[in-house]
């Protein structure tokens, strides 16, 4: 089987574990809207100063939302000594890794959108740009923290604490793209500021480390 | 200044903990050497 | 060996105390900071050397990802802590030397945010060496050491840039406009003495590391000699 066509069956079996159980999607949903009435009592929502805060604390909700998704990326394979069944076969480890931080965009991709309208109700959020432009963003936004995590997730598995030490290790690296996508965000919904500058650099971003990614998951697949 | 000397004094304490730390696991290392070595 | 070592650590020994002198005493009085100014001639070298340190850890974890040889290991992991210890000096002596000359302990500034961010990097580093229970624990953190470097330029760009855009309460100009050649002396003194000094405490924590390695394999083997209950695993 070439990795196109492990990629999409596995992906295809994520998808339809969670679509069945929406374990994580239901988590992921809760703990982001509770983020966001939480960071409402740190400063009043409804003021005109809001559209310049409301980038940060939708990046930060979505963040930590993507985090309880990330933790239990491998979890089942865990379980069933998926990994052990992968490591000895001739399946190329990227169609894993591909399918997995796939999976794990559209779960994100999946609670942006739900909770999207939601900010927009609880903070009053009026684009002041073009409002494509936050799709944009948000996709790559999301890949970065999406394709970072799932490969840091791997290689916090043999770890103490391990839901720990994957934030642990992701936040600071992502801290570029985070202050990236809400830069942009902040740019596009206050209408100022360098919205191009902030765009390239989460594709420069995605690109350098995906790549990395890509060719060091076959190392980590197999150190575990 | 007094945050010439602060500075200059936290440098060396900063330095000379770090050293003390792995004198310290220098000395550890010995112990379970010797513990290995009698059994 | 030891003796080349003993040499290091006198020159390491004498370096510092002629740079300690030339920065406190010899360097004339900078005009507008004053006495205080004096504090960069350990602020900036233990900077240079907290770089360099993290970036010969990044060459000997690449080297570790492509031969597994555990000396690069031994380094890398050496290379991380010292330059932890470092960076943290930096992170100290910058705000004790701000706080005098512009009222402030901190600003959000590009270069203070990147170095606070490379030290919350290499910590995560040494976090993941501790936690690992994993028996590859040398490979994921070369990787993570890969990934935490590659990052760095990031990291710099993006502070620039969102630092920049907001209005600053300070400027963190360098002393360096019309730099005295006294300082300058002065300046490279303290760098080549913290220099020696890190490859001394490197070297130190070098072969700690090589011993526990070989500790470990010894350990290992003599379970597996050793004809016990216990079931040879």
């Amino acid at each position: 089987m070439s990795l196109g066509e492990i990629t999409r069956v596995s992906l295809a079996k994520d998808l339809r574990l969670e679509w069945r159980s929406k374990d994580a999607i239901n988590s992921m949903l809760f703990f982001a809207l509770l983020v966001v009435v939480i960071f409402s009592f740190s400063f009043d929502p409804t003021a005109e100063e809001s559209r310049h805060i409301a980038g940060g604390i939708v990046w930060v909700a979505f963040l930590f939302a993507a985090v309880v998704a990330l933790n239990q990326t491998w979890a089942r394979e865990l379980r069933n000594q998926v990994l052990d069944a992968y490591r000895v076969s001739p399946a190329p480890a990227n169609a894993l890794f591909i399918s997995k931080a796939v999976g794990n965009f559209i779960f994100v991709a999946v609670l942006e959108a739900l909770m999207a309208p939601l900010f927009m109700v609880f903070y009053n959020l009026r684009s002041i740009g073009p409002a494509y432009q936050l799709v944009v963003v948000a996709a790559l936004a999301t890949w970065a923290l999406v394709a970072n995590g799932t490969f840091f997730a791997a290689m916090s598995i043999r770890t103490r604490s391990r839901e720990v030490m994957l934030p642990l290790i992701l936040f600071p690296i992502s801290i570029p793209a985070l202050l990236a996508m809400v830069s942009a965000t902040t740019a596009i919904l206050t209408g100022e500021g360098a919205y191009r500058f902030w765009v390239v650099l989460l594709v420069v971003y995605d690109v350098v480390f995906t790549t990395v990614c890509l060719l060091l998951f076959e190392t980590v697949l197999h150190a575990e | 200044m007094k945050f010439l000397y602060a500075a200059y004094a936290v440098t060396w304490v900063i330095h000379i903990t770090y050293l003390t730390l792995l004198s310290r696991r220098y000395r550890r290392l010995r112990d379970e050497m010797q513990d290995l070595r009698k059994k | 060996m030891r003796r080349i070592f003993v040499i290091l650590a006198l020159l390491t020994f004498g370096l510092l105390s002629y740079a300690l002198y030339e920065g406190m005493v010899a360097a004339p009085t900078e005009q507008t900071m004053g006495e205080v100014q004096r504090i960069f001639y350990y602020h900036v070298p233990s900077a240079i050397t907290a770089f360099t340190l993290f970036l010969i850890n990044f060459a000997v974890s690449i080297i570790y990802l492509a031969r597994r040889n555990q000396k690069a290991d031994a380094l890398a992991v050496s290379t991380a802590e010292v330059g932890v210890v470092f960076c943290t000096v930096v992170l100290v002596t910058g705000p004790l030397w701000a706080r005098p000359v512009w009222g402030i302990w901190w600003t959000w500034d590009a270069r203070l945010t990147s170095t606070l961010l490379l030290w919350l990097i290499y910590i995560s580093y040494l976090i993941l060496r501790r936690y690992s229970t994993s028996g590859q624990t040398p490979v994921i953190a070369a990787v993570l050491a890969v990934f935490g470097f590659l990052d760095v330029p990031f990291v710099y760009l993006a502070n620039r840039l969102f630092r920049t855009q907001h209005p600053q309460p300070v400027y963190f100009g360098g002393p360096g406009s019309g730099a005295d050649p006294r300082m300058t002396y002065a300046l490279l003194m303290n760098m080549a003495a913290f220099f020696c000094f890190a490859a001394l405490v490197v070297w130190l924590r070098f072969r700690l590391e090589r011993a526990r390695q070989d500790f470990e394999e010894t350990q290992a083997l003599e379970s597996l000699l050793q004809p016990d209950a216990r079931s040879p695993r």
